[in-house]
């Protein structure tokens, strides 16, 4: 008998950490019931930052296992740490929103923690294979959780118009994973990168079109974008700030990692590709927002709009461009869990609401709140001299740099045009008058997340202070090329 | 040969007949008993190859219970079918225009599909002579080596896919009895009777 | 034209094991009425022929002499289908049982997963004489009857893989053997005492686990909720009478008789003598089978006697909450067992 090849299990062991705890977990609470609800948490919580640790104390170096399934660089670090710290916000803000909406179940953070392990899959996926083993766990609970609150039509509805276009996504996506191994012969990315030098890969360029697609739908860009506003305003507030925040990091980064390794010799024909579903995206997200009067729908098209900005810099297909992908993207979570654990707090004595005129007149009840919150906002809208307008500046840099000028232009139109409703969400706050009482306070995890998330807005405001950021990113990106 | 030939044509015909018939005939139960009777063939050709594991995993796990349960919702739903069916023809122009562009692409890809004559030089083990080892072995022997790690990975999509199932259908129905058994074992004479003077003529 | 002569030749063995099953069947159903009888203090049947015995063969002549009735609404196709596939399905898993050492028709590499395969397949007659009925009662059963033999499918299918383990093939043949030549009693030192050997004692929560799961898997009492008479009338079987009734009770018993084989080649040595020493030697191995299978279906037919039936969700109940936990558990502990103590046989 062949000697049968051993793999070394240390470059995966964050991911093991969780899906071991998930497992333990998943005991626990079907030996104690509900009342094991609290205790899960917590668990989970621990377990997150338990592999964050890990992640962290990985070391530098390129780590290889599975027979190159799995890959481990710098990249994979700098995605899994921003998955980490999106899930683990997620989880610690969720809390009390579930508790009070009575779906409390300890089936939620386990299934947290399982997308959670599918997205760092995803982020360390060598081949197709482990992408699309990643993307579906990830996928999975990601149905599930948003039709959690399955006595609310709503709810159900979410998680149902999820699952169904998922799943035909899912299928774009296989498709193309099939002709692509159909004209290269190999899964492997760096195989598929050897198998596509030279000239001529039409049928190749086709699978490429359907992954494509179907990781568009990931991040819920346009034209694969129809779900993100139903699915954020159906499911129950926490699952929305969830699904805003990691998993959408982690779907770029595969979204990079595939274009970057598996097809850098046909970066034109991409290109093409990507410059029209950002353009596209950026456009959508700034007009369609406008006319929103639910909070959860106008961060849905904002997410939208972010997405477009994102792939402006992986458009320019260079490390700079990277750069500005992962820089972007981990100001874009810590902006946008900040504004979901505002969100999540927007509770009065009869429940949660959801309006963005319950906003008015926050200034006045809640200053410090309506203070945070601007800041976000104006964040979010890339106000120089805010965080946002440094991860939009890099990103333009680097799509100017590839001489991709009529992409920078539009996307600062569009930014121009996106100002328009975050500014106004900031008017409503500051110059109306109040709509009715003020919120219920935050609950502790709400107010740690919102108040970090703002700090750390301000402090990318000092000069050098993004400098740690644009190293680890640069590191990250090279590691790619 | 002649009659492994033989065999080949009656699983592949029936297989295909079978397939027609799942989506061409009128009752849905009658689809799926189509449905099995095309896995059930598959299984037969399966083991032509010379892969008797899958063919008999097919059996077990498709027909055996993938179906079942299928066939199971199926008889309880009171579907009409027909009525569904109403608007099939309208559809066709576009679905039979995506067919043609998918086959089109099908002609594409296995017209230019060429093995790198480097990949089967390096296969994940060396395959072994079907006289060394049975083929259940053989599976095993890169299962749960070089596909460890998808191995595990679809468990924990199954996994997920069954707290899914559990989180959104199982309602806990308050007031129904339930058994436990170690009440019922651990119950003894003095629990359980009671022992009355009854009055007479006057009852309990 | 070498291959026409395999051809016959697998026929003929074919042939001459249906008729063999078929006559011992008709003799198993006779024992099973009279065990019955002799536990509830009856003589069963006692009229046609010494002592009754040739009772099947008048009941053979009785049902194959009957009009068939079918009920108007029924679909005629799958209504007499519906036994076909029972019976014939039931006959199939027989091509692999080596009932002697050599004795089977096809020494195939994964029979015991042939095995598994065609007895989930069993579920199918089951359903469609159901549903083709067109009636209440027979739909009922059919329900019950999927969703039992589903269930207890799953444990039947972990206490396989226990043995399994400890054999390192799905060969049947090939489990047989290795319960005569190692096991318990080469450890203990006395290779001769091939009963110790028999996996019934090193696994026998599997083995009792398996034997319970097998009542289940036929629809024996104290499981024939499917069938239920004090409930459904008799279930699936409500609208079946003559040949087709027939071909349901053969196809019930002969896969009694499969699960009865099955347990003696997994868990009680198959054709081995249980001492490997002579007299017990002389004896040839067909017939320690046949004792065997004997003494596995008298324990059948003293539960069917004994036990009384279960409810539905204790049915459930048993089957996912006890079976399945527990096998799930053994598996994972005889892997252990095996790997530690380094038993396990080399692959």
């Amino acid at each position: 008998m062949a000697a049968v090849p051993m793999f070394a299990l240390a470059p995966a062991l964050p991911e093991i950490v969780l899906a071991a705890s998930a497992l333990l977990l998943v005991l626990i609470g079907a030996l104690r019931g509900e009342r094991a609800a609290g205790l899960i948490e917590a668990l989970t919580f621990v377990a997150l930052l338990v592999a964050g640790f890990l992640v962290v104390t990985q070391g530098g170096e390129r780590l290889e296992t599975f027979g190159g399934s799995f890959v481990v660089d710098a990249f994979a670090r700098f995605a899994k740490v921003m998955t980490l710290v999106g899930s683990a916000a997620a989880l610690l803000m969720s809390g009390d929103f579930l508790r009070r909406a009575g779906i409390n179940r300890f089936e939620y953070p386990i299934l947290i923690l399982l997308a959670t392990v599918g997205m760092m899959m995803m982020i360390s996926a060598g081949d197709l294979i482990a992408l699309y083993l990643g993307l579906e766990l990830q996928s999975l609970a990601l149905y599930v959780v948003a039709a959690i609150d399955r006595d609310n039509a709503r709810s159900s509805e979410a998680g149902l118009k999820y699952f169904v276009l998922g799943a035909l996504s899912s299928g774009m996506l296989l498709y193309g994973a099939s002709l692509i191994y159909g004209f290269t012969g190999t899964v492997s990315f760096a195989g598929i990168a050897q198998a596509l030098q030279g000239e001529g890969h039409a049928g190749a360029i086709f699978g490429l079109v359907f992954i494509a697609a179907g990781l568009a739908f990931k991040i819920s860009a346009v034209p694969f974008h129809m779900w993100t506003p139903d699915v954020y305003e159906g499911a129950p507030t926490p699952v929305a700030a969830f699904f805003a925040a990691a998993p959408k990091m982690a779907a770029m980064a595969l979204l990079v990692r595939v274009f970057i390794t598996a097809f850098p010799g046909i970066v034109d024909q991409w290109r093409q590709i990507i410059v029209f579903v950002a353009i596209a995206s950026m456009a959508l997200g700034s007009f369609a927002a406008i006319g929103q009067r639910n909070i959860k729908r106008l961060m849905a098209y904002s997410s939208i709009g972010h997405m477009g900005y994102a792939l402006v810099g992986l458009a320019a297909g260079t490390a700079e461009g990277v750069q500005s992908v992962l820089v972007y993207m981990a100001i874009y979570l810590v902006m946008t869990l900040g504004t979901f654990a505002f969100i999540l707090s927007m509770r009065r004595e009869e429940g949660p609401v959801e309006g963005i005129d319950d906003l008015a007149g926050l200034a006045r009840t809640q200053p410090y709140a309506a203070y945070g919150l601007t800041i976000l906002f104006f964040s979010l809208a890339g106000i120089p001299p805010l965080a946002g307008f440094l991860a939009k500046w890099y990103v333009f840099a680097a799509a100017v740099e590839a001489k991709l000028y009529t992409l920078a232009v539009i996307g600062v139109l569009a930014s121009v045009i996106g100002a328009y409703y975050y500014i106004r969400v900031v008017k409503i706050m500051h110059f109306d008058d109040p709509a009715g009482a003020a919120f219920t306070p935050m609950s502790a995890g709400q107010k740690v997340v919102f108040a970090l998330a703002s700090i750390v807005i301000l402090i990318l405001m000092l000069p050098g202070a993004p400098a740690p950021l644009n190293g680890a990113a640069l590191a990250a990106a090279r590691s790619l090329f | 040969m002649t009659v492994a030939a033989a065999f080949f044509y009656l699983f592949s015909c029936v297989c295909v007949a079978s397939a027609f018939m799942v989506i061409a005939s009128r009752n849905p139960v009658h689809s799926v008993l189509f449905l099995i009777l095309a896995f059930v063939n598959a299984a037969g050709l399966f083991i032509l190859m010379g892969a008797e594991f899958l063919a008999m995993i097919l059996v077990v796990v498709y027909v055996g219970a993938v179906a079942v349960l299928f066939l199971f919702v199926v008889m309880m739903l009171d579907v009409d079918f027909a009525e569904l069916r109403q608007g099939f023809l309208q559809y066709l122009p576009v679905g039979a225009l995506v067919g043609v562009i998918f086959l089109i692409e099908l002609v594409l890809v296995v017209g230019s599909f060429v093995i790198d004559p480097a990949l089967v030089k390096t296969p994940i083990a060396a395959i072994p002579p079907a006289s060394e080892m049975s083929n259940t072995a053989a599976l095993g022997h890169v299962l749960y080596t070089r596909y460890l790690y998808f191995f595990q990975a679809s468990g924990l999509v199954l996994l997920v896919a069954m707290i899914g199932a559990i989180v959104l259908t199982l309602r806990h129905k308050p007031g129904v009895k339930r058994q436990d058994v170690a009440r019922q074992v651990a119950r003894t004479r003095d629990t359980a009777i009671e022992v009355r003077k009854v009055p007479f003529r006057e009852g309990v | 034209m070498e291959w026409l002569t395999t051809v016959a030749i697998i026929l003929g063995k074919s042939l001459l094991l249906l008729v063999a099953l078929l006559v011992f069947i008709a003799y198993i159903l006779y024992a099973d009425r009279k065990i019955w009888a002799a536990v509830q203090l009856r003589r069963g049947p006692n009229v046609v022929g010494p002592w009754g015995l040739l009772q099947s063969f008048a009941d053979l002549l009785k049902f194959v002499l009957k009009e068939p009735v079918i009920p108007a609404g029924a679909n005629k196709g799958l209504f007499l289908l519906a036994p076909l596939v029972t019976c014939v399905l039931a006959l199939a898993s027989w091509a692999v049982i080596p009932v002697a050492d050599g004795w089977a028709i096809a020494d195939i590499n994964v029979g015991i997963l042939y095995i598994l395969a065609i007895s989930s397949l069993g579920v199918y007659g089951i359903l469609m004489g159901g549903w083709a009925s067109n009636s209440k009662y027979p739909f009922l059963g059919a329900l019950r009857s999927a969703a039992q033999m589903v269930s207890y499918e799953v444990s039947i299918g972990f206490v396989i893989i226990t043995v399994l383990l400890c054999v390192g093939s799905l060969n049947l043949t090939e489990i047989v053997r290795a319960q005569e030549t190692r096991g318990l009693a080469t450890l203990l030192g006395v290779p001769w005492l091939t009963v110790l050997n028999w996996y019934w004692l090193p696994l026998f929560p599997m083995f009792v686990i398996f034997f319970i799961s097998a009542l289940a898997e036929t629809n024996r009492p104290p499981f024939d909720l499917p069938e239920a008479e004090s409930e459904l009338v008799a279930g699936f079987m409500v609208e079946y009478s003559s040949t087709p009734y027939l071909l349901f009770m053969l196809g019930e018993y002969v896969a009694i008789m499969t699960m009865c084989s099955l347990t003696t080649i997994l868990f009680l040595g198959g054709w081995t003598a249980p001492v490997a020493l002579p007299p017990f030697t002389w004896i040839p191995g067909v017939v320690w089978f046949v004792v065997k299978v004997c003494f596995v279906f008298f324990m059948f037919a003293m539960v069917k006697a004994m036990v009384p039936r279960y409810r539905y969700d204790q049915l459930m109940r048993l089957g996912w909450k006890v079976f399945l936990p527990i096998s799930l558990a053994a598996v994972i502990v005889v892997a252990a067992v095996l790997q530690v103590t380094g038993w396990a046989p080399a692959s």
